[in-house]
């Protein structure tokens, strides 16, 4: 048999609230410290305890850590989806199972290993009954490392870094781990062809957790004041400020430099925010979809006073309720858009752990430049899984706190001045904070026509000049908004757009496209709107474009097709909404099922190009028009990547 | 800039700030003549100007309606957010954090308090936000043209909308459950109580609400409503006479206090409260017995006015944060952004 080695994907399937976290969690950080790419993705339902879940490891020597679809080693501990995990190893594949589950094996093509759990954390009499089936969770890691060759070392560093250091659990733990391992040591064969090998190419790298890494950057940014609501995906952005800032922003006096406020629901939140950002502070929230509707009318406020502020969205699928626990990028047209009225919003698009950190201090600058509300979106598996990453940086520029006039400026001034006066040209005026003694700062805001002044105003000419000025100002914005990112392929003819999580997959999709059909692409990922110049430009040199993004409808190409109607035709969406993580498989079969194979490259293309229609049909499921000539040159991908 | 224009003939004569009277002007009302909202503006100017609050030291809030508008009419020299309808108290709530000097004024309706923003009014009572929330209350809907609110007597008529058929809401109880520091009731024919109750609100460390029966001229001034002049002044029944009295022993009665037991209490400040009860023993600092006089004079179709509770000792809102003593939104960069060695830290952090 081949050996298979760092490459392949582990799925574990468990019961929700069994503890099996932190058994998974030590798996893929034990892989990781080995030297060798890996991600780890946890599916688990909207319920605290009993339901299925399941947690999918991708081992992958060569980097490609977006979710793949087969399952070549599962883990089964819950009898209740133990014929589902069964039938998903992929042909070739292994099973390990609790042998307590007595259910029938009905699979002659996998390899079986029955794993006596209950038994092994019997036998150690350290362990008290009521932690056996937590650390029962440790003796399939033990049996697992043993089979694939997990390095014993890594997995005690990623115990100890688990609980802390603290010696008791670390060594049940760990015992119960060990139990594991030399049980299948004496009694299982290896007759399956999946290793592990040591590698270095996790060198230098950290792992985190993208909400994490939005709290620790927004702490870089000076955040001053936060209020939320506790919802699935995004609690733990808001916990995870309540956890550093006391650490990183430790006075000597004792005393605090910001205030973090449970709201009663996101109304509130978000209101306390405006409030907050309206009167001085670095202000934020974090939410997901369904507190995002609510907060809908606080962002149009925030619009047309022009308050900044910061507001996470860590997306999980709609519409309404949804799917709580499941992954999409389904809120860019609604945040787009948010609001009644003509409105436009300014939007960083995140893409990785890394971006989570940067932008959650860039935003801030940008918000208080723009005097704007900034949404950030994230989404659940970048927020909530742990992801490999350069260590994070500090941030390379000064804050900006955009344009402040405080007593010595007013005096300055002699008092003269208008909270919507645009003085620069740039569709930005000045702001003063409460607190403000000089008689002349105060102005009064309101979310009804007011005029450069601030008075309130009904007449047309007044108002039109102000969503006038609001609309320079959104062009203004393209100065400060992240560009994008692009990684070309020497000869491509084709580009692939796209935002947000979905990279690693890209990357994915471009080698095997490029393998396997000779296609060969550019990528551009999008890291904010409005869109910056860099985008225009990609988007003229392409024949064909194809945007890809986890939703139904394809909003980013929705919203590229409004901005960029003279480009319509070669705009092509491959979108898939279905809760998962990309894919490399679904961006191949959807690239491929949209491919124009032409004649002669970069010839001529408008003439040619009947119409798009906007396709709203899952990419997916079509059986690829495959192009037939396409056993083309197999040069290397040469992806690099060049920030502007 | 809104200017507060000054009027013709106003003597300049300044208090202890230096302060004239129309330093505490607002632009000019344009509510209906005669509405009750009005009227507490001028309270609120001849209150301030009292308590020789400097402008600048006041922020302004309310939400949507006739009474929202009325922040435009009264401290022109204070900062003001006429935000979303029923949401002043989340803003106020935010802002408010950014200088711990400042203190609050809210002006709400009925509709923007009981209906619409029930939920953020309590809460707002329940965190006890250093500020004034004032609500003008008439039962009615006025810019859109004669609604009933949530305060609206069961069996009123209005033209438009025939017979209520629900109870009211009272506002006073609703803030008493969720455990508000200060709740008074006034009736904005009274414009003296309704003065002192302002100051000592001003003076008091935490929320402190005052519900004004604000009768609406235009759209609910029946002889038989709750909310009109007329039954206001039937059937007020004031619970005490109410003088402010501010620290320093400047003791300023406006009229003699009449024979019979005064209670004081005490604020934060050192003020005091000094309250003159007319009938029984009332005490304001019992929440049991504010309960009782409420229910009692709903049972009674009284318009019970004055202070029905007062917890002067319980920490606000921002005292629970203990926050730097520069104000947060003076702080700078040095005092922001943890420095570069922290970095090293954070990525220790992560595994």
């Amino acid at each position: 048999m081949n050996k298979i080695a760092n490459d392949f994907c582990i799925t574990v399937g468990t019961k929700n609230g069994s503890g099996s976290s932190t058994a998974n969690t030590t798996i893929l950080r034990s892989i990781f410290k080995m030297g060798i790419p890996v991600s780890g993705k946890n599916l688990f339902p909207s319920n605290i305890q009993g339901l299925p879940t399941w947690y999918t490891i991708r081992v992958s020597k060569d980097g490609y850590i977006g979710r793949r679809e087969e399952n070549d080693i599962v883990i089964a501990m819950n009898p209740d989806s133990f014929a589902r995990d069964l039938a998903s190893v992929h042909p070739g594949g292994v099973f390990f199972y609790a042998d307590d589950i007595k259910q029938p094996i009905t699979r002659a093509d996998v390899t079986v290993y029955p794993m006596p759990i209950k038994s092994i954390v019997r036998a150690d009499a350290n362990i008290p009954s009521d932690f056996r089936d937590l650390v029962g969770n440790m003796v399939y890691v033990g049996v697992l490392a043993q089979m694939i060759g997990m390095d014993m070392e890594k997995i005690l560093a990623a115990l100890t870094f688990h609980f802390k250091g603290k010696q008791k659990p670390i060594d049940m733990n760990f015992n119960a781990l060990k139990a594991g391992a030399e049980w299948a040591k004496a009694n299982l064969e290896k007759k399956d062809p999946y290793y592990l090998e040591s590698m270095n190419k996790t060198d230098g790298l950290i792992m985190a957790d993208g909400n994490t890494a939005g709290a620790l950057g927004s702490i870089f940014g000076g955040v001053q004041f936060a209020a939320w609501y506790p919802i699935t995906p995004a609690t733990s952005l808001a916990e995870g400020l309540n956890e550093y800032l006391p650490k990183l922003r430790k006075r000597e006096d004792g005393k605090h430099t910001y205030a973090i406020v449970q709201a009663e629901d996101e109304l509130a939140a978000l209101g306390m925010v405006v409030g907050a950002g309206w009167a001085g502070l670095r202000a934020m929230t974090s939410t997901s979809g369904p507190g995002l509707s609510l907060m809908t009318e606080f962002a149009g406020l925030a619009y047309y006073a022009e308050v900044p502020l910061v507001l996470w969205d860590v997306q999980r699928i709609g519409p309404s309720t949804g799917l709580p626990t499941r992954t999409t990028q389904g809120d860019l047209t609604f945040t787009h858009f948010i609001g009644h009225g003509d409105s436009q919003s300014v939007i960083l698009l995140p893409g990785d752990v890394f971006e989570c950190f940067e932008f959650g201090w860039k935003s801030f600058d940008i918000a208080e430049r723009l005097q704007t509300p900034i949404f950030v979106l994230s989404d659940l598996d970048m927020g909530m899984n742990q992801w490999m990453s350069k260590p994070f940086e500090y941030p390379n520029q000064p804050m900006d706190r955009g344009k402040i006039l405080w007593e010595k400026d007013l005096e300055e001034l002699k008092g003269n001045w208008g909270r919507y006066l645009d003085v620069d040209g740039d569709g930005i005026g000045k702001r003063t904070f409460p607190g403000n003694k000089h008689p002349a700062s105060s102005y009064f805001t309101r979310g009804t026509g007011h005029d450069a002044y601030a008075r309130y105003s009904e007449e047309a000419p007044v108002y039109v000049e102000n969503m006038e000025r609001l609309r320079k100002k959104h062009e203004t914005a393209k100065l400060y908004v992240p560009a994008p990112v692009f990684h070309t392929t020497k000869g491509a003819t084709v580009g692939i757009l796209s935002y947000g999580s979905t990279e690693s997959a890209i990357f994915e999709a471009q080698a095997q496209l490029e393998k396997e059909h000779g296609l060969k692409s550019d990528f551009m990922r999008v890291r904010a709107t409005p869109f910056t110049k860099e985008v225009d430009q990609f988007l003229a040199k392409y024949d064909q474009i194809f945007v890809v993004e986890m939703n139904r409808d394809g909003q980013m190409n929705q919203i590229l097709l409004m901005e960029y109607p003279q480009f319509a035709s070669k705009l092509k969406s491959v979108a898939v909404g279905d809760g998962l993580p990309a894919s490399a498989k679904w961006i191949r079969e959807g690239i491929l099922a949209k491919y124009v194979k032409t004649g002669v490259a970069k010839k001529k293309p408008a003439a040619k190009k009947k119409p798009a229609a906007v396709v709203k049909k899952s990419p997916v499921k079509k059986s690829a028009a495959k192009p037939s000539s396409s056993k083309a040159k197999k040069s290397a991908v040469t992806s690099k990547s060049k920030k502007k | 800039m809104t200017q507060a224009l000054p009027m013709a003939g106003a003597a300049a004569n300044a208090n202890a700030a230096g302060l004239s009277k129309n330093d505490y002007r607002g632009a000019p009302s344009t509510l209906c003549l005669g509405c009750g909202h009005n009227s507490i503006a001028s309270q609120i100017i001849a209150a301030m100007y009292e308590l020789n609050v400097i402008p600048e030291d006041v922020i302004k809030f309310s939400g949507i309606g006739c009474s929202s508008k009325s922040p435009t009419y009264f401290m022109s020299r204070s900062f003001g957010f006429n935000s979303l309808h029923g949401r002043m108290p989340s803003i106020a709530t935010g802002a408010l954090f950014a200088d711990y000097r400042l203190k609050g004024i809210g002006v709400s309706g009925d509709g923007d308090t009981a209906s619409i923003g029930m939920g953020q009014f309590k809460h707002m009572m329940r965190r006890n936000v250093d500020m004034v929330y004032i609500v003008e209350n008439n039962g009615v809907y006025g810019l859109t043209k004669g609604q009933f609110s949530a305060t609206a007597d069961k069996g009123l008529h209005l033209k438009k909308q025939g017979e209520n058929p629900y109870m009211p809401i009272d506002i006073c109880m609703e803030a008493l459950a969720s455990n508000a520091t200060f709740v008074a009731r006034s009736f904005a024919g009274n414009p003296k109580q309704v003065k002192e109750l302002l100051k000592a609100a001003f003076a008091h460390k935490g929320i402190a609400l005052i519900d004004i029966i604000s009768p609406c001229v235009t759209f609910n001034n029946q002889e038989n409503a709750v909310h009109s002049y007329a039954w206001g002044k039937d059937h007020e029944e004031p619970l005490h006479e109410i003088s402010y009295i501010p620290p320093r022993n400047e003791i300023v009665l406006e009229r003699e206090m009449e024979a019979g037991e005064v209670r004081e209490v005490a604020l934060h400040d050192g003020s005091v409260v000094a309250l003159k009860n007319l009938e029984k023993g009332y005490d304001p600092t019992n929440r049991y017995e504010a309960l009782r006089a409420m229910e009692d004079a709903q049972r009674n179709n009284w318009l019970l006015t004055g202070l029905l509770y007062l917890e002067p000792e319980k920490p606000d809102l921002m005292s629970h944060y203990n926050l730097v003593d520069t104000p947060l939104n003076r702080l700078t960069e040095a005092e922001l952004r943890p420095t570069t060695d922290m970095i090293n830290k954070v990525n220790e952090l992560m595994f």
